[in-house]
């Protein structure tokens, strides 16, 4: 009987469906999908995960390693803190060395207050995730360590996470547009527009990358502010990422304008707009959304290379490839290795896209 | 009669997919003849081609062999079970392409696009004779000569795009010859091709069996083809073998119930015009969903209830050389 | 009976284009003056080996294609010089049945949508109407009305092809055209579906065009059979006529080169030399005379005109009326 209603199952499953249930099947694909969103939820209440004011410079705070977390107290009660740190000169080298000082525990509390920020840009608020219960947390609290210039890093890192993975989703966004708009003409059109618009891909595709990057780059001006700078780095890695999503389109479009089923839909009156919507675009939106899934990381790869190399998004704005920068210098390293952890994330992420790309792709053609 | 050439004994093929295994061979035995033409005829999913597979040792994962024995009679006169034999060794790679030949249904994905055929049957030459470059090519226009290819001196310098359906077909059969089998399995040779040109390549398949005493395995779905050219025919219908005989008792003196109602829903040229077919009943299941008991029942007009669907049938023999798998061939006299 | 459908002198030429500029270096005549006409309740085969021009001609004759030149008269209107908009009305009366059940279904929308996809585009809002008609023509292809809410992937080939027959018959088409509907099945189905067009072609008195390769099936389900050759009509005949008598040298070599399912028929068959000839660059004269054992000097200069050797039947062919040619018999069947 369970045979019969499966089968019955199967039958009504729309195309929607049938790619969730393959796409179910593929574990990597879904531990990935669970990954991107995690780090999106942590794009998305940047603020309020980290705990120190990303610009907060001090200099006596300057390469302080990372501090653990104690959760018993001594007599064994959970009781999560931390110990706040002291500063000794050492009385040979005269360097100021900061050490903790177990006399003075500090209380972890949840949502406790930090710096002021506004949520969503919209509602604005002190709290934070994680706080201390005396005084304030960047005196206490140092996950992940801090930079030469004392900031936090793990609070500079969930706020870098925020600007890349925006900026991916951003540029993937504009390339879309701009690859559906002349993919789909390419595609519907043919003839002189489609010759056109495939030379432009191949010329696009055929200049090196990175000194058009820099190109670009150098064209902006160094009197703009981040956020300008941030949107002309997103414009400009879009511009060359749109050729590729531009060809799936196209391909896609030359593809079905063969199907028989475009031909009846044809022969029975249905007109051009209710062919493209009704029968082309449900066709390939979920090829569309695999490639968009392989772009993303590639998007987000370009702005990291470009801030590592110093042409994308310069300090004070914060980014992966900002941070690498940091640690890009073989000194720094030696002296505080915890700021190489930055490389983490960006690995991660990448990883998962291409995995979560890859299992969407299979899933998309169910009878593939 | 002689010894046989090829014995398939109980052959059982199975893939095991996420959803389930299909029985794509499931018990098929036959023996082949030199100078013979055996037709495998059944229809889609009905394992004919999985079986030239398994006996070339060539079945796709996640496809493999289960049980059941492939006895090759080699030319020294020993005996090999091709079961055993590793399918990526020596031995099982010398003998594909060598003691037996394979032609496939489609000639333009099986022949590369980057060689020139002359390069393709000096490198299958080669592979099976120990003979220098020149010689091999020597060999090679000889076998495109062999196969009826106009001006071969030339032609052995093309490229496989640069030759129609036909020629490609026939470069194929090149292919085949070129280890001097003494088995030629051909699957599907001709379904891709128009009428004129089948015409054409069924007659070279039958001069090159009359003089080179070939075994010939012809795999088809068309049973006029299978009328024109074999000796022997086993029916099979989803992985079992349903009915095996001589072809005349095949076509006028059927067993099994789906060979004569096959048998009654060709479409024939000397029909009346607008005159209407016989039909079978339903459609062919799906692989992972085959019917319990004998495939066929549910399509059966014959079919016993609480005995076809339930059990499959043992194979009956009737006279000497045709048997069928039917519980209506059961009856209290036999 | 009235005619639905009359061609005259259809042409069509596909340009070669070659270099970088893509400039017309000649011209492939993938149709060349062909003419027939179809009447209301019949059927015309039209049949012949690939690139032979048979499928180009079904297409300008829907306009999925324009025609280089000729007339298209579909219910006196000539679709051939008719502008997009106004062809729109036209199209609805002649539908299409296409060779792969697998393409020809949008796999992302159920078999109603799809057989009522025709209707709704033509202004029946209404879905309880659109869904009572649908549930109509599904009986009309024998399938249960319970399958409304399928998707084309639980459908076996058969299935599909019944559906895609209820699609084309939604509008009361007065012509329709089949483009090897049958070829992709398989044996024990494409019965089903020969007897069905059969059927449903007596009682619904359309008229068809029967675009195939298989003259056996071409045997069973036309009136009437036109064999092209390379972009030419060589043979137009009653099918009883052109399969017992045929007048051209190349219908008398398709007829023998079908295999007989029967093994006592093994006849030497004739077994034509050499390939079909490149619609590109065709032989001179009759394109079928380096091909042909009756072939004289003047087939190589001579184009033949169509000329009619019996009522219905016309032949091009030089020597139609000197040589006798043997055809297939008819009369029984083998079982």
């Amino acid at each position: 009987m369970s045979d019969v209603t499966a089968e019955s199952r199967v039958a009504i499953a729309s195309q929607r469906q049938l790619i969730w249930w393959r796409f179910r099947k593929h574990k990597l694909a879904l531990v990935s999908a669970t990954i991107v969103l995690l780090f999106y939820l942590v794009a998305a209440f940047a603020d309020t995960i980290a705990y120190s004011a990303p610009f907060d410079t001090e200099a006596a705070r300057s390469y302080i390693p990372p501090q653990p977390i104690h959760w018993f107290d001594a007599e064994g009660h959970f009781r999560p803190h931390v110990f706040a740190l002291k500063g000794k000169r050492d009385p040979r080298t005269f360097k100021l060395a900061y050490a903790p000082d177990p006399s003075e525990p500090r209380d972890l509390v949840l949502f406790g207050h930090g710096y002021g920020y506004k949520l969503f840009g919209l509602f604005p608020t002190d709290r934070h995730l994680l706080g201390v219960s005396n005084g304030r947390p960047q005196d206490a609290l140092f996950l992940l360590g801090t930079d030469q210039l004392g900031r936090d890093v793990f609070s500079r890192l969930v706020l870098a996470t925020q600007t890349s993975l925006t900026i991916g989703l951003v540029g993937v966004t504009l390339s879309l547009l701009l690859g559906i708009l002349l993919g789909g003409i390419s595609g519907l059109y043919g003839g002189w527009l489609d010759l056109g618009i495939q030379r432009l891909i191949e010329i696009l595709r055929s200049i090196p990358t990175i000194p058009l990057w820099m190109g670009l780059a150098a064209a902006v001006p160094n009197t703009w502010s981040s956020q300008k700078v941030y949107f002309a780095i997103t414009i400009i890695i879009s511009l060359i990422g749109w050729t590729e999503l531009a060809r799936v389109v196209r391909g896609r479009f030359l593809a079905l304008r063969e199907e028989d089923f475009i031909t009846a839909a044809e022969l029975c009156g249905a007109s051009r707009m209710r062919i493209i919507f009704k029968h082309m675009v449900p066709s390939f939106l979920s090829h569309i959304i695999a490639a968009v899934s392989l772009a993303l990381p590639a998007m987000i790869i370009s702005e990291t290379t470009l801030s590592f190399l110093g042409l994308g998004l310069r300090p004070p704005a914060i980014s992966w490839g900002v941070l690498l920068q940091d640690a890009q210098n073989l000194q720094t390293l030696g002296l505080a290795p915890w700021l190489l952890v930055v490389a983490l994330p960006v690995i991660v992420v990448i990883l998962a896209f291409n995995f979560l790309g890859d299992g969407l792709r299979d899933a998309a053609d169910p009878y593939g | 009669m002689a010894d046989p050439i090829l014995s398939i004994r109980d052959l059982h093929t199975y893939f095991f997919a996420d959803e389930g295994v299909v029985r794509a061979v499931d018990g098929t035995s036959f023996d082949l003849y030199a100078g013979q033409t055996l037709g495998i005829v059944g229809e889609s999913g009905c394992g004919k081609s999985v079986t030239a597979r398994s006996i070339l040792r060539i079945v796709d994962r996640p496809g493999r062999i289960v049980s059941g024995e492939i006895l090759l009679r080699r030319a020294d006169g020993s005996v090999t079970d091709m079961v055993k034999l590793p399918a990526d060794g020596r031995e099982a790679r010398a003998i594909r392409g060598g003691e037996i030949g394979l032609v496939f249904q489609e000639p333009m994905s099986s022949l590369s696009a980057f060689h020139t055929i002359g390069n393709q049957l000096i490198e299958a030459v080669r592979l099976h004779a120990p003979l220098s470059k020149k010689q091999a090519r020597a060999r090679a226009i000889e076998l495109l000569a062999m196969v009826g290819i106009p001006r071969p001196e030339q032609r052995v310098d093309a490229y496989s795009f640069e030759l129609s359906g036909g020629l490609r077909q026939r470069v194929m059969v090149a292919l085949a010859l070129a280890g001097e089998p003494r088995v030629l399995i051909a699957d599907e040779p001709t379904t891709a091709l128009d009428v004129t040109t089948q015409a054409q390549i069924l007659e070279l398949i039958r001069s090159l069996q009359r003089d080179r005493d070939l075994a010939v395995i012809l795999i088809t779905h068309d049973m006029g083809v299978i009328a024109e050219m074999a000796d022997d025919v086993v029916v099979m219908y989803l992985g079992k073998e349903v009915e095996k005989g001589p072809v005349d008792a095949i076509f006028h003196a059927p067993l099994h119930p789906y060979t004569r109602a096959l048998l009654r829903s060709i479409p024939n040229v000397l029909a009346e015009p607008r005159e209407k077919l016989a039909t079978i009943a339903g459609s062919i299941p799906h692989p992972f969903a085959r019917p319990r008991g004998c495939p066929f029942h549910p399509r059966c007009t014959e079919a016993i209830q609480g005995l076809c669907d339930v059990a499959f049938p043992e194979t009956f023999d009737v006279g000497a050389q045709q048997a069928a798998a039917c519980h209506l061939l059961n009856k209290p006299a036999a | 009976m009235s005619t639905v459908l009359d061609v005259r002198s259809l042409r069509k030429l596909f340009p070669i284009r070659s270099g970088l500029l893509s400039r017309v270096s000649g011209h492939v005549k993938a149709v060349d003056d062909v003419s027939f006409t179809i009447d209301s309740g019949e059927t015309l085969s039209l049949v012949g080996e690939s690139g032979c021009g048979k499928t180009t001609t079904s297409r300008c004759i829907l306009r999925a294609i324009a025609p280089t030149s000729g007339e298209i008269l579909f219910q006196g209107q000539d679709v051939a010089k008719l502008e997009r908009r106004e062809l729109r009305p036209l199209r609805r009366q002649m539908q299409m049945i296409f060779q792969d059940p697998f393409s020809s279904l949008n796999p992302r929308m159920t078999i109603s949508e799809i057989i009522g996809e025709p209707l709704l585009v033509n202004g029946m809002t209404d879905t309880a109407e659109r869904n009572a008609r649908v549930a109509e023509l599904l009986e009309l292809v024998q399938l249960p009305s319970a399958y409304l809410n399928r998707f084309p992937h639980a459908f076996s080939g058969g299935q599909r092809q019944r559906i895609g027959i209820a699609r084309a018959l939604a509008l009361h088409p007065s012509l329709i055209v089949a483009d090897e509907p049958v070829s992709a099945l398989d044996v024990s189905v494409q019965a089903q579906i020969v007897n069905l067009m059969i059927e449903l072609q007596d009682r619904l008195g359309l008229a068809m065009l029967f675009v195939a390769h298989d003259l056996s099936v071409v045997k069973h389900v036309s009136h009437r059979v036109a064999v092209m050759y390379v972009g030419r009509i060589v043979e137009i005949a009653p099918t009883k006529a052109l399969f017992a008598s045929p007048g051209h040298p190349y219908t008398e070599a398709l007829l023998s080169a079908v295999p007989v399912p029967d093994p006592r028929r093994r006849a030497s068959r004739i077994v034509l030399e050499g390939d079909v000839a490149d619609p590109s660059n065709p032989p001179s004269g009759c394109h079928f005379h380096p091909r042909c054992r009756y072939a004289t000097d003047r087939c190589k200069v001579e184009t033949p005109p169509l000329v009619e050797i019996a009522p219905g039947h016309a032949v091009r062919c030089l020597r139609a009326d000197e040589i006798s040619l043997k055809g297939v018999d008819g009369g029984h069947t083998t079982n």
